[in-house]
């Protein structure tokens, strides 16, 4: 057993912190008050190689495997969710999708593009009657000739109108359910039908855009199907599976902001004439903090490693999103607490911490979605099939 | 023991909970949206008597008994938080102590334009290094011929831009005391809006008192008792809050319970699930202990017994339960409760801010644990 980092990730990690500290947290407070996504910082993000950490180098990638990965999700959850959250939904489930699955052609085409920064990636799969229930989903895909024809409306989807490539989840058998009936397609959002129609009003992470796609009469060649033709629904499944590790680990960062930000305020906030972190009230906080990060952290570079090395790890993803939004939660509300009426201003990055965090809980799967991939896979080797 | 509501009672609950959604619930969203302090809602309020909840029939006041009075937060609390805060800090922070402590000739003078909506109370408190620490204070008030110089500011002021009363504390020769102070008057000046999470309606100001003349008349009791006139009206506050949390989760409750019936997953409304249902239960068993906290508290008021260590029970585990019910009840909602189209999102957002103000959860807890080793002969200290 060696659980230190191997000293390439060790350089990437003091990189990515450079990047975060120079480059996204001066941005951070005037994202969210705007409710506008950094393109900027997507830009300098891919001049670094950031928007294709996990993915070999012959895609346009870094190379860095999920270990990395998780680490540039921490050091972005650190400073600011909604960088995190562009660049997670980019990679971590949109490009992710094609690199699972995708042929050797389609890595080429869009994979590429996508882990070089040059395009931005969305993830179809939520629809207005489709959240947890994914495979209750009505878009459809229609065959015609050398083309699938797309008709339907996503909504919640992250990155959806700054996308160049979206991998879009369609029933294309109505008759043959989940497993069978639903294709996942590779789409160029420069096709004619495609269209944002709403944007979504946000309580948080307000510096990434949550879109409503609309998709009417979209032609899309059937070199664009993505995995098996039928099998859409485990291409998109699998996806998440892996993304829910490093939505923990930007968790993670954000529950090690949580901390730090109030190791500093309270040595520096003085109250019936001591610095309030000599109270225990405070300071018991901050143990509680400190433990519950600690575990967590151990949590999201183990399952790193899984993924790395090929093990299983779809339990200990779920519950890497699960802990971790629970975690982040918590830490941050303490944050709040701890900083009394400042952390409640909006002038103060406490108050913004917060909000972004509470999405954490629901986005890519609810934490109850979570429990039941959780009982699901410890039942199933006892032949016990658990209901949604 | 008789918990049943008397016909007054119950015929001021109606009245308030028809006044409330018919003329505060659908203006939240705006009131969250452009944090426009509802003035308009305000103005209407005064007819309805909910400036004047607390002041005796013979002053011309709606003369509501303190569980009657909490019966009307709650239902403000249904339908605004941020309307019920400000009716809030005005009855119990302003118009109380005034009753409480006022002479007849200061009673004779704000009164009538507390009651009627001419003036609107604020609690001038909190300074930038006093929060939890209220005792230390630096604002200082000093003797000169007519009466009193106030020098110093106060922060997070609630109803501060509106208001038309402040209740100020200051440190005079002989401690801590309270003082009644115009916005008007010469030096008073309204400084920086607080911009907070939520309860948006609320303007929470600077408040500056620039060698602020005042005449001694302006006095609201004795010198040094103004810790004691603070606290005694924070305890109504707190219970207050309590009851403004109540109206809160019930309506958090509500909005959940709607979304779970129509929101079909699965092939069926998500009600339908035993883990929904888990959370509705909790929520409603949450709701009936503070209900109950609440009213008795409130009989502990109402029959003239001590009730300030009830008050901070009441607010601690108020507030805690306000963020459980409304944390819980917007993750029933999925990604829709996140989004600002749903109340509950607000909801969040209002009630995050009980656990810190008119005092932390932190000092609630000392102050309940100060008081139980009191008893036993043991003082502690925060």
């Amino acid at each position: 057993m060696d659980f230190s980092f191997p000293k390439e990730h060790q350089l990437f990690r003091r990189m990515v912190r450079e990047f975060a500290e120079n480059e996204v947290k001066p941005l951070a407070k005037a994202v969210d008050r705007e409710h506008r996504v950094p393109l900027e910082t997507v830009k300098k993000a891919a001049a670094l190689g950031l928007m294709g950490v996990p993915f070999p180098q012959k895609y346009g990638g870094m190379g860095g495997g999920e270990m990395g990965y998780c680490i540039m999700m921490e050091e972005l959850g650190r400073i600011c969710t909604s960088t995190a959250t562009v660049i997670g939904a980019h990679t971590g489930i949109a490009a992710m999708s094609i690199y699972l699955d995708g042929t050797e052609e389609q890595k080429q085409k869009f994979l590429t593009p996508l882990a070089s920064g040059r395009l931005i990636g969305a993830f179809g799969l939520t629809e207005a009657q489709a959240g947890s229930d994914a495979a209750a989903i009505k878009t459809t895909a229609v065959r015609d000739g050398n083309h699938f024809v797309l008709n339907g409306a996503k909504v919640f989807i992250t990155n959806g109108d700054i996308a160049g490539i979206m991998t879009v989840m369609a029933v294309t058998d109505p008759s043959l359910g989940a497993y069978g009936g639903i294709t996942a397609f590779v789409v160029e959002t420069d096709t004619p039908g495609f269209s944002i129609g709403s944007l979504e009003n946000k309580m948080g992470i307000r510096g990434s855009s949550t879109a409503e796609c609309v998709f009417q009469d979209v032609r899309v060649p059937k070199e664009n199907v993505l995995g098996q033709f039928g099998a859409g629904f485990l291409t998109f499944m699998k996806s998440l599976d892996i993304g829910r590790a490093s939505l923990g680990a930007a968790c993670l960062g954000g529950a090690q902001a949580a901390m730090e930000g109030c190791m500093e305020w309270t040595m520096a906030r003085e109250q019936f004439g001591v610095p309030v972190a000599t109270k225990q009230s405070v300071y018991f906080m901050i143990a509680d903090m400190a433990a519950e990060i600690e575990a967590l952290r151990s949590l999201i570079y183990r399952t790193a490693w899984l993924i790395d090395t090929h093990q299983p790890h779809i339990k200990e993803a779920a519950i890497c999103k699960l802990y971790g939004s629970e975690v982040a939660s918590r830490c941050i509300h303490k944050a709040v607490q701890i900083h009394g009426a400042l952390g409640y201003s909006r002038d103060y990055w406490v108050e913004r911490a917060y909000r972004d965090a509470r999405i954490s809980e629901i986005f890519e799967g609810t934490n109850e979605i979570q429990r039941i991939v959780l009982a699901s896979n410890l039942f199933r080797p006892y032949g016990l099939r658990i209901p949604s | 023991m008789d918990l049943t509501l008397n016909e007054e009672q119950l015929m001021f609950k109606k009245m308030f909970a028809d006044f409330c959604t018919k003329e505060i619930r659908p203006k939240g969203e705006h009131i969250d949206q452009t944090e426009e302090p509802p003035e308009d809602v305000l103005a209407k309020a005064v007819d309805q008597g909910f400036w004047a909840a607390l002041v005796p029939e013979e002053c011309d006041g709606c003369g509501m008994d303190v569980y009657t009075f909490t019966l009307m937060l709650e239902e403000l609390g249904r339908a605004d938080m941020s309307t019920a805060l400000i009716l809030s800090v005005h009855n119990c922070l302003v118009v109380k102590p005034l009753l409480e402590h006022g002479s007849d000739q200061q009673k004779a003078k704000y009164l009538e334009a507390l009651s009627v909506g001419e003036r609107l109370g604020a609690f001038a408190l909190t300074e930038a290094g006093a929060g939890s620490d209220a005792a230390a204070i630096k604002m200082t008030a000093t003797r000169n011929g007519s009466g009193y110089v106030l020098k110093g500011s106060k922060n997070w002021i609630s109803n501060g831009s509106l208001a038309g009363l402040f209740l100020a504390f200051a440190k005079a020769e002989g401690g801590i005391t309270a003082f009644l102070v115009e916005p008007e008057m010469a030096g008073v000046k309204v400084g920086y809006r607080e911009k907070t999470l939520g309860l948006r309606g609320v303007p929470a100001n600077t408040i500056y008192f620039d060698s602020v003349q005042i005449p001694e008349v302006n006095r609201l009791g004795a010198e040094g008792k103004g810790m004691e006139i603070a606290l005694q009206a924070l305890s109504l506050s707190r219970l207050g809050l309590a009851a403004i949390a109540l109206g809160a989760i019930e309506r958090s409750l509500e909005e959940a319970v709607d979304f779970s019936m129509e929101h079909i997953q699965f092939g069926g409304p998500i009600a339908l699930k035993q883990i929904i249902q888990n959370y509705i239960a909790d929520a409603k068993t949450q709701i009936e202990a503070l209900r109950s906290l609440v009213l008795r508290t409130a009989w502990l008021a109402d029959s003239g017994q001590e009730y300030t260590q009830e008050a901070s029970i009441a607010k601690l585990f108020g507030s805690r339960v306000a963020y459980e019910v409304t944390n819980r009840m917007l993750q029933v909602h999925g990604g829709y409760g996140y989004m600002k189209d749903y109340a509950i999102e607000r909801y969040y957002r209002d009630c995050r801010a009980l656990e810190i103000i008119e005092g932390t959860s932190q000092i609630q807890q000392f102050l309940i644990a100060r008081d139980i080793y009191k008893a036993k002969g043991l003082e502690i200290r925060p």
